[in-house]
């Protein structure tokens, strides 16, 4: 090219001979916006896994119901899987539980040494560091005082609740305590209610209840807490309509937002993506969802049934430091027994060795007298100052 | 020797510093601001910067604009408790959300919607405002209104989604928030509420003139940049004669696929793609829940949906079956 353009009239010049590079202005201003460039894909990076990653493909060909699986996480996961082993099983002949010892109420006719049994699993699930002390009284193990033995009677029954009446989610692989505790007194996975966002008061729109960053959401800026509607109470979690035209659906999008939470949730708690359960094409059709799905449903009512019906129960007994921000009780969802697997504990069946938290009936004496024994109402709150009595619960009941 | 050529050109074409066509002077507002060189400016385009010309409805929308942004941003700053760390911080997942659903089109409290009402009304009136001031400059310079036109298009997109839809639905719960990822968020929503866009013809159309303007774009911009070196920037003197750049680029187009637009009609071309991305877009929102409710169910009733073969056996909605939990 020549040093003038042409037809640019003798006006145009040429100042590049002069060698005005400009590296003065250009530098910094580079600097900037590659800096700028790189802190916005950080933060647009956050969260997501680099390659490689391992597609699975569980649906017909080119409808994408792939499963992504990035194999570090799973290794991980895996190598911190320890699932105990049981202990051998115990005779079920001899004398009940309820008869041997005081203050039995839910696994009464179980044996002495199924009973025992039990009770030693019970102490490596939940607090193998703390003892038997971190629920009874050692000198008086009938005793009721401490919130934690009252608690933990309560899990059985949970437990057992969860293994008889939703088999439909647990299927025959059943939960025992290990499933959430995994050898810790509380489990690691727990939630309570929201108390919003730290926020000015006054005329500002500021308590949305969305749009602000957290794990539970996967760092979106969906509706922050989804259990609370969904998994406590039990909003509508359908949104979509199912016809073409417009019917009597009215649903709006911020509900579906809340849905949209709710199922990010499930995907983060069973390390799967949305293919999983759903058919992309058509989340709400049922026709095309995998039959995950429906097991996934079962796991809806049966949270809601564990938090209402259980957790909820425990309110007056947990103390105050147990307690959220908004003084409720500690509540479930699926992170609290999946912690990232699609199965907990990879579906390994710990129940299996443990018949008697498969069924709500240990809690029936036949030849047993009507109980006098305190519901769960009557329990102490709070544990009183001096234990009840000197009576060693160990010593046979006469 | 060094060369010219644009974006990050070694060199630098200056001129005469130059205030332009002279205009019939019919408003208080002139240009404003002398002319001068800038040369990051001129490693990107033209060296000149100026004269700017402000005008009654550029300075109202800027004004309204910045009402605005301060109403957008005070209120997300409110939303970390003033917390200028927690506000730089969290600054794309803020938002300012549109009233509940159960305001409908009533006017909330400005702590439950108003102020997304009132950020929603100085933006509108901001971007209407600056649209008046690309029409009137156009035709002050005697220039088509092609431009004005073709932002009226995107202009329809965001009235139908912030304020058409929304009138028509019955509530302003069904807008767009303001915010970063709370406004992706909510298009996502909007997709999975009305039964997956993808199946809203409207919408595919729109990602046809999307994908078809930067087809369009890449092949124009390859085409002049490929014969620049016959100058080809200089059209009009080329447009006639035979062997030109003009000339050879039209050739190379009809060689390769037996076609080539003109000079003039490409631009026709890219200006049609480009508008008739957000008009379709906008139609099809416009229909999303006022005429169609769950697009999959529409698209299996037109024969948009392939039956592909079941993976698994039935999978039935459980809350259908007897005794289902509730």
């Amino acid at each position: 090219m020549t040093d003038k353009i042409e037809g640019e009239g003798d006006d145009a010049k040429m100042v590049s001979d002069k060698v005005d590079t400009g590296k003065g202005v250009l530098f910094p201003v580079a600097l900037v916006v590659v800096a700028g460039g790189t802190l916005l894909g950080i933060s647009a990076l956050r969260g997501m896994d680099r390659p490689p990653v391992v597609g699975v493909q569980r649906g017909f060909r080119g409808t994408a119901m792939d499963q992504i699986y990035n194999p570090r996480t799973i290794n991980a996961l895996a190598s911190q899987l320890k699932i105990p082993k049981s202990l051998p099983p115990a005779s079920p002949d001899g004398i009940k539980a309820a008869v041997a010892y005081k203050n039995v109420q839910v696994l009464k006719n179980l044996s002495v040494a199924q009973f025992t049994r039990l009770m030693v699993s019970l102490t490596n699930w939940v607090a193998p560091k703390q003892g038997c002390a971190y629920c009874h009284n050692v000198a008086n193990m009938a005793w009721d005082g401490l919130y934690t033995k009252v608690v933990a009677r309560r899990m059985i029954q949970m437990t057992q609740n969860i293994n008889q009446n939703w088999q439909s989610h647990v299927q025959n692989v059943g939960v025992t305590c290990y499933t959430c505790h995994g050898g810790n007194p509380v489990p690691k996975n727990i939630w309570f209610n929201s108390p919003g966002q730290i926020a000015a008061t006054g005329a500002a729109e500021t308590q949305t209840a969305m749009a602000h960053p957290s794990g539970v959401i996967n760092d979106s800026s969906l509706p922050y807490d989804p259990f609370t509607p969904y998994l406590e109470q039990a909003s509508d979690i359908r949104v979509q309509g199912t016809t073409a035209l417009p019917t009597d659906n009215l649903h709006s999008i911020k509900q579906t937002e809340g849905t949209y939470a709710l199922m990010i949730h499930f995907g983060q708690a069973l390390g799967v993506n949305c293919t999983y359960c759903h058919n992309t094409e058509s989340f709400g059709d049922w026709s095309r969802s995998s039959p995950a799905r429906v097991n996934a449903w079962y796991g809806i009512r049966m949270v809601r049934d564990v938090n209402n019906a259980y957790m909820n129960s425990l309110h007056d007994v947990f103390p105050a430091y147990r307690k959220g921000e908004l003084g409720d009780n500690a509540k479930v969802n699926c992170t609290t027994c999946h912690q990232g697997l699609f199965k907990p504990l990879y579906g390994v069946s710990m129940v299996q060795t443990f018949p008697e938290l498969r069924t709500t009936q240990t809690a029936v004496l036949a030849s047993a007298t009507p109980s006098a024994a305190p519901t769960l109402a009557e329990a102490p709150a709070a544990p009183p100052m001096q234990p009840a009595g000197p009576t060693p619960a160990t010593a046979p009941h006469s | 020797m060094a060369e010219y050529q644009n974006i990050f050109t070694r060199l630098q074409v200056r001129g005469p510093l130059y205030a332009g066509t002279p205009i019939e002077a019919h408003t208080a507002f002139s240009r404003s601001s002398a002319p001068r060189f800038s040369h990051l400016f001129g490693r990107l385009g033209d060296a000149q910067v100026g004269p700017i010309y402000l005008g009654i409805s550029g300075l109202a929308a800027l004004i309204c604009g910045f009402i605005a942004f301060e109403i957008i941003g005070l209120n997300m700053w409110a939303s970390v408790g003033w917390d200028p760390v927690q506000f730089l911080r969290q600054l794309p997942w803020l938002a300012l959300e549109p009233p509940a659903p159960a305001y409908g089109l009533r006017i909330p409290p400005l702590a439950e919607g108003g102020w997304w009402l009132l950020a929603g009304f100085f933006l509108t009136a901001s971007i209407l405002l600056w649209w008046t001031r690309i029409y009137l400059r156009a035709r002050a310079l005697g220039l088509g209104s092609h431009t004005a036109w073709a932002f009226a298009a995107a202009i329809w997109l965001y009235l139908v989604l912030g304020f058409i839809r929304p009138l028509l639905m019955g509530s302003w719960a069904e807008a767009v928030p303001f915010g970063i990822f709370p406004h992706l968020d909510w298009t996502a929503a909007f997709s999975l509420r009305y039964g997956n866009l993808f199946y809203n013809p409207f919408h595919m159309l729109s990602i046809v003139f999307l994908y078809g303007s930067t087809l369009l774009f890449a092949m124009h911009g390859a085409t002049v940049l490929a014969t620049s070196r016959y100058g080809a920037e200089r059209e009009l003197e080329q447009i006639a004669d035979r062997g030109t750049a003009f000339e050879r680029g039209g050739l190379f187009w009809r060689w390769t696929m037996g076609f080539c637009a003109s000079a003039e009609s490409i631009h026709r071309w890219a200006w049609w793609f480009a508008v008739l991305c957000p008009l379709t877009g906008g139609i099809g929102i416009l229909l999303t829940g006022t005429v169609v409710d769950n697009w999959y169910i529409w698209g299996q009733h037109h024969g948009l949906v392939p039956d592909y073969p079941a993976t698994w056996g039935p999978v039935v909605d459980p809350a259908t079956l007897p005794g289902a939990p509730k």
